[in-house]
């Protein structure tokens, strides 16, 4: 076990490194910050000094070994547009992200999961096709769309919910959370509605397929013929194989959120990360959008060893020690 | 004395969009106390949906449609979903053909094993796992304290078996229906496994419904034989009767096609022509097409008939010439 985790380390850092030299170089190959940050009325001796002063003037290579030794530190460079650490900017906007991703998941499962079950064992009720024909919707409806007819009903028409802003927060881990409070909770429902559509979508299909693919095993039939009653069986020998899939595509799902939940931020004015590296692409706030990205690739990493550590818990053939 | 099951003109269809297909269409037996039957017969003969039928487990589109099923001249039949859930596992258990997958891969032995005392009787989970132990012991599995905290996949196939056996054998159900228990197994653990459980039914009283396409298995374990085909019981009786003198033409191709009564370097005999479509049976012998005693009187429907005492065919032209030689 000690031995899988240091060697999932390793790999981990291993990636990271990959993946700054890719995002450092692609981000260099997108445009020239100067042009946008500096007034186009400076004149050459200001331009110079600016560029010197955000490290603009050396090599490529140089940056990047700057960025490095700093980062190894914990520094991942200063916003060009705030004047301010680059991860400080984004740690402030991520308990707001993260949250919403949280919430989102964790109603696709609490609602995808059920609904998926019954879909699966009782495929020909009208209920069953109910559910299938909206996961399509789930599936296919845009997220802003189903966003904006989110705030016209229940924000605008029955006036049940705000449609904008987090509300209030409270502090926990000294970051602000909006769902430690009523009014922020309350701010929170309909965004988190709004991601997790998709999600109980999938969710409910992957456990229908699951379910019906199950029910088929000759260990469903044993179970039966041993006389269990249809509850044991359902949730302890058909529900505990289904759950495998499912926590892996949750669990990306997950980081895909966290990381790209743009659309649905924008749409409630959420104050997360989403907007935060939109806004600094627009400007080519480079270590903003280097930051971010070596952070989302942190989260991946995490969440991915997090998901096979369940893994071995959920199936016992997987060994964690094996091979990689 | 009642027997401890009596099959009467069971009827099993599954109501497919192509048609109702007659998986099994007048099947009838009977097992007394302590005897092994061996259900003989190609694949899709129905010999598996017969097995499923008595413990009350074929899936829709199947259903039974007819008949009675008499367990201790109890009418299985006609028992609600509960009622027959208290049956399954406990006094009528059920072997399956592939151990490699009728055990939980995700579940510990002991969980597995548990769960099936506890669904029957109200024990501590303490005197669940000394049963547990105690019945691993029984089918030989060694060190049966250890190996009830692996997995499904640290045990071999013949081990698995012997679980999936254990399991059955926890309740010391009357009547255990084994469906080709050791087809997927190599030939000596299938020699252990047929020793082991004959001895387990003739101490304990237990009767077997032994499903298999091996005659060589019936041959060495079972008392009676019934021969099926096309979902019909098409012969039956004591089963050295039935082998050594086969009354019904099918039954004669059958015990003939075994290859090792071929003499070395003849050409194997076989049945020629294959299993007809259960979709649309015509009426009359199902074999009649594949069988070279046939006439035009074949395709009237034929009865079950007694022609010698104690043996049943479904044939109007068997080869009783043969029994007069004897």
């Amino acid at each position: 076990m000690t031995v899988y985790l240091l060697r999932r380390l390793l790999q981990a850092l291993l990636v990271m490194l990959a993946m700054s030299v890719i995002v450092f170089v692609g981000v260099y190959a997108i445009g020239d910050p100067v042009e946008i940050l500096i007034s186009p009325d400076a004149d050459q001796i200001e331009r110079e000094r600016a560029i010197k002063a955000l490290g603009l003037d050396l090599p490529l290579w140089q940056q990047y070994l700057t960025f490095l030794t700093r980062a190894v530190q914990g520094d991942l460079g200063r916003s060009f547009v705030f004047n301010e650490p680059a991860l400080q900017l984004i740690l402030q906007k991520m308990p707001a992200t993260l949250e919403l991703a949280v919430g989102a998941t964790f109603m696709a499962v609490l609602i995808g999961l059920p609904l998926g079950l019954y879909a699966g064992l009782k495929p020909d009720s009208v209920g069953s096709k109910a559910i299938m024909a909206g996961s399509i919707l789930g599936f296919s409806l845009p997220t802003f769309w189903v966003g904006l007819m989110l705030i016209m009903v229940f924000a605008v028409q029955l006036g049940w919910l705000p449609s904008t802003g987090r509300g209030e927060t409270a502090e926990f881990l000294g970051l602000r959370w909006s769902f430690l409070t009523r009014d922020g909770l309350a701010h929170l429902i309909l965004p988190a509605i709004n991601l997790s559509l998709f999600k109980i979508s999938l969710v409910v299909r992957l456990t229908r397929s699951g379910v019906r693919e199950t029910m088929l095993m000759d260990y469903v039939k044993f179970a039966r013929a041993k006389g269990l009653s249809p509850a044991r069986v359902t949730y302890v020998h058909v529900f505990k194989n289904i759950l495998i899939p499912v926590v892996t595509v949750v669990g990306l799902e997950l980081g895909s959120t966290i990381a790209f939940s743009v659309v649905t931020e924008s749409v409630f004015a959420w104050p997360g990360m989403g907007k935060l590296i939109i806004d600094s692409i627009n400007v080519l706030d480079r270590p903003v959008i280097v930051a971010y990205l070596m952070i989302i690739v942190l989260m991946f990493i995490i969440i991915n060893l997090a998901v096979d550590l369940l893994y071995s818990t959920l199936d016992p053939r997987v060994r964690l020690e094996g091979k990689s | 004395m009642v027997a401890t099951l009596e099959v009467r003109n069971l009827q099993t269809h599954f109501f497919t969009r192509a048609g109702v297909v007659k998986a099994v269409d007048g099947v009838s037996f009977t097992v007394g106390r302590g005897k092994v039957m061996g259900l003989v017969g190609e694949s899709g003969s129905g010999k598996t949906v017969t097995g499923f039928s008595i413990i009350g487990l074929v899936d829709a589109p199947g259903r039974v449609v007819g008949g009675e099923i008499l367990f201790h001249g109890q009418n299985l039949a006609r028992l609600s979903e509960e009622e027959m859930r208290q049956l399954r596992g406990n006094r009528i258990a059920m072997i399956f053909q592939d151990p490699m997958m009728t055990l939980n891969p995700v579940l510990r032995i002991d969980t597995q094993m548990i769960e099936t005392v506890l669904a029957h009787t109200k024990v501590s989970q303490e005197e669940a796992r000394q049963r547990c132990r105690d019945a691993l012991g029984m089918v030989g599995i060694p060190s049966p304290e250890e190996r009830l905290k692996s997995y499904p996949h640290q045990f071999s196939g013949g081990m698995r078996q012997r679980v999936a056996i254990a399991i059955a054998l926890l309740h010391r159900p009357e009547l255990i229906i084994a469906d080709e228990p050791t087809t997927a197994l190599d030939v000596t653990i299938q020699g252990q496994i047929l020793a082991e459980v004959q001895k387990l039914a003739t101490n304990t009283g237990t009767s077997l419904i032994w499903i298999t396409h091996d005659l060589s298995v019936v041959a060495g374990l079972a008392d009676d034989i019934a021969v099926m085909y096309a979902g019909r019981v098409v012969e039956d009786g004591p089963v050295s009767e039935v082998l050594d003198k086969p009354l019904h033409p099918y039954t004669h191709g059958l015990i003939g096609s075994v290859p090792s009564r071929n003499k070395r370097g003849e050409p194997l005999r076989q049945i020629p022509g294959m299993t007809p479509s259960l979709l649309k049976l015509p009426p009359g012998c199902a074999f009649r097409s594949r069988c070279d005693r046939a006439t035009p009187e074949c395709a009237t429907p034929i009865e079950l008939m007694e022609l010698i005492p104690g043996r049943h065919a479904r044939c109007i032209h068997p080869h009783l010439e043969e029994q007069v030689a004897a």
